[in-house]
């Protein structure tokens, strides 16, 4: 079965609701779980972005903050300026030769769980600037490893919400690259 | 203070060397032999009627058809107590390819402190050597770099494409 499947499987009630079994009794109840699953939905409802634009998708993304597309409904708001305390990285622009070892730096520099989305063409694979260029990365997952693609030039901060939402889907379901890493499943 | 007027001094001051006067889009433009550029420059700073003492720009063109004179270096200077511009370019041959620099211009950067990164950006892009720059290396592109990008040899697009053609935009061109 396909990530994309699996994430946006409608019986898998880790997307909707705590994750686990109520088992009631007399004055209130019990909840059944697996620890993985209670971290999973714990990290995946507080994700702190590292600001990180280097181009017109930065525009966009910083849309998404204030209050007409609100990403703090989804648990996105604090916003960090410094990679220690962040959680997902979002590439919001091109990446320049010179811009990939700050890119590679900041990445190492997050703390762990850490989750990358690409932003753009120019993220995903150096969108106008693919054909004769003698500057820009043709790709952000060149040199990093990316969980979410967001399609766009500059893609419109509805897609940079659903972007952040799947992202949410993949940590609950353990299905981020750094998850496979730790726990290899069988698809 | 009008372009003859500064024309006028020009000529006073270097004779036959500066030429090429003409004032594209208004601005008074000339040209002069590359050895001279930091005596023009100096002398225009220098004036005390003059004053050009800023560096607004600093960049080159190549033109490969251009036998004898591929590489133009091009001064923007502005008299910012009176609001003048000019435009002061000196031309230059380009060495055989393969040779580490692509011309040698003396350094601006004694008179203006802005010509250090014009310079280093120049370098960058067309391989001009600037002689006397105090930290001549790349400043825009990675340092493993070994070729300068902004030469007409490199195309600016894949010459063979064709979803870029007038054709696509349905407005004739050459797709037939």
């Amino acid at each position: 079965m396909d990530v994309k499947e699996i994430i946006s499987e409608p019986q898998s009630k880790q997307q909707e609701t705590f994750p686990g079994h109520v088992i009631p009794t007399q004055g209130g109840g019990i909840i059944t779980s697996t620890i993985q699953d209670v971290i999973n939905w714990a990290r995946s409802n507080s994700l702190w972005p590292l600001t990180f634009a280097t181009s017109c998708c930065g525009i966009e993304m910083m849309s998404v903050a204030p209050s007409k597309y609100d990403f703090s409904r989804f648990g996105f708001e604090v916003a960090r300026a410094s990679p220690r305390q962040a959680d997902v990285i979002i590439v919001a622009g091109t990446i320049v030769q010179k811009m990939a070892p700050v890119l590679k730096r900041l990445y190492d520099q997050m703390a762990d769980p850490k989750y990358v989305i690409a932003m753009g063409a120019c993220a995903i694979s150096g969108g106008p600037f693919f054909y004769n260029t003698y500057s820009v990365v043709k790709g952000a997952d060149h040199v990093i490893p990316v969980d979410v693609y967001i399609p766009g030039c500059p893609p419109r901060p509805e897609a940079l919400l659903h972007a952040l939402i799947t992202l949410q889907g993949k940590i609950k379901s353990g299905l981020t690259r750094e998850q496979i890493k730790a726990n290899p499943i069988q698809l | 203070m009008d372009q003859d007027y500064i024309k006028q001094r020009l000529i006073e001051k270097f004779g036959e060397a500066v030429t090429g006067f003409e004032s594209p889009y208004g601005m008074l433009t000339f040209e002069a032999p590359k050895e001279m550029n930091l005596k023009v420059l100096q002398f225009l700073y220098d004036d005390e009627h003059l004053k050009f003492r800023f560096l607004t720009d600093l960049c080159a063109v190549h033109y490969p058809d251009n036998k004898g004179r591929e590489l133009a270096i091009v001064y923007l200077l502005h008299n910012l107590v009176d609001n003048v511009r000019i435009r002061f370019k000196v031309f230059s041959p380009i060495n055989e390819a393969g040779a580490p620099y692509t011309a040698d211009i003396y350094t601006a950067t004694k008179l203006f402190e802005a010509a250090n990164w014009l310079e280093r950006e120049t370098f960058d892009f067309f391989g001009i050597n600037f002689v006397g720059h105090p930290n001549l290396k790349r400043i825009m592109n990675v340092e493993e770099m070994d070729y300068y990008p902004m030469l007409k040899q490199y195309p600016l697009e894949d010459q063979s494409r064709v979803d870029k053609d007038d054709e696509m935009f349905g407005r004739g061109g050459s797709v037939i």
